[in-house]
């Protein structure tokens, strides 16, 4: 059976209460895994925190940062600083540069654009390149999609279009989440496997986008913090007495 | 002799603080198909309300089995009904009123 994932919930971190209804609505909708868009500050209390409301409503959390980086140096000291504290790396690309850097570091897990600056969304050949070659995802967020109505949304459906249409070309792979703020952007995984049908997604490919892309990017850098991981492929199965732990 | 029409039931469960009455759903779901799909793909999706309790807030729609994930995509993609923001989750789907009915337990 599938196992369904949703890597970006952006409720309010401070508002527990907000938190648990998005958490018991995902879990009644269907995913066993949600990441949490996580500010750069938050303390490891409050990420225990959340695990406890994650855990009462039977779902797995994985703690997850959006970073907006303004130039590629940005970018590359908040990877340094920040990498190891979260599970999952998310680059919001607002410039060309910050896009380009994001798509050939491997510590990215993660390439968002903007939806509403169509100018602004960078994913074209040469990062579709980069990006496979790093392993990072393109991710589409749901909400953008319901959010938008007319004309915003016919130009955003294009643009997803030939995105996907270029990840395909490329192997890069492509995560649908829901980006949702509120429960009422919230939507089970087939239903986004319908709405993703709209820019050119099979129903296949989106269900892969819905669970076992996302488990894989989750697995891989659980695998890589933890005490126990040497390098791809290579770990400590066991420890002699005496041996200080990692 | 003509093929038999195949069709698909589907079990929808309104998410939203006001009552939502059902010219108000019904209203919204046929405003998101034209939306998205125009008059030519609404035509092909042969929608029909079987049936909505305000109460518990659902309802079942039948649509043509070929124009299931059109239906689908536009049930997701209402956001609002009456200026307030409601959701659409579908419970289930069937081929069935009888089948939908004992799986979704309504």
């Amino acid at each position: 059976m599938r196992r369904f994932v949703d890597l970006h919930l952006q409720p309010s971190v401070k508002d527990a209460d907000q938190v648990e209804k998005m958490v018991s609505r995902s879990y009644k909708l269907g995913y066993r895994l949600v990441g949490i868009s996580l500010p750069l500050n938050t303390t490891r209390d409050k990420v225990r925190q959340l695990q406890g409301i994650c855990k009462n409503a039977g779902i797995d959390l994985v703690t997850r940062v959006d970073l907006t980086s303004r130039s590629p140096r940005q970018l590359l000291d908040e990877l340094r600083h920040f990498r190891r504290r979260f599970e999952v790396v998310s680059v919001v690309c607002a410039s060309k540069v910050v896009a380009r850097q994001a798509a050939k570091d491997r510590r990215v897990d993660l390439l968002s654009f903007p939806a509403t600056s169509f100018r602004g969304r960078f994913f074209d050949y040469a990062e579709a390149k980069l990006a496979s070659q790093a392993s990072s995802s393109l991710e589409v967020d749901v909400a953008s999609l319901l959010s938008l109505r007319g004309f915003s949304r016919i130009h955003f459906l294009s643009t997803l279009r030939k995105e996907v249409a270029i990840a395909k070309k490329f192997g890069v792979p492509v995560t649908i989440s829901s980006g949702a703020t509120n429960t009422y952007l919230m939507r089970g995984p087939y239903d986004c496997a319908s709405l993703a049908l709209l820019f050119g997604m099979a129903a296949p490919l989106a269900l892969r986008a819905l669970s076992e892309i996302p488990l894989t990017i989750v697995e891989r850098n659980r695998e890589k913090l933890s005490p126990d991981f040497v390098a791809p492929g290579i770990r400590i199965v066991r420890r002699k007495e005496g041996c200080p732990s990692a | 002799m003509s093929q038999r029409v195949r069709r698909r039931y589907l079990a929808l469960k309104v998410l939203s603080e006001q009552s939502i009455s059902k010219r108000d759903l019904v209203d919204a779901v046929w405003d998101a198909v034209l939306q998205i799909f125009g008059e030519c793909g609404a035509s092909q999706t042969n929608l029909n309300f079987i049936g909505y309790n305000q109460e518990k807030n659902w309802g079942i729609v039948r649509c043509s089995h070929s124009a299931l994930e059109l239906v689908r995509a536009s049930v997701a993609s209402v956001t609002e009904i009456n200026g307030k923001p409601v959701a659409i989750d579908v419970l289930g789907v069937s081929g069935t009123l009888k089948a939908l009915r004992k799986r979704v337990l309504l």
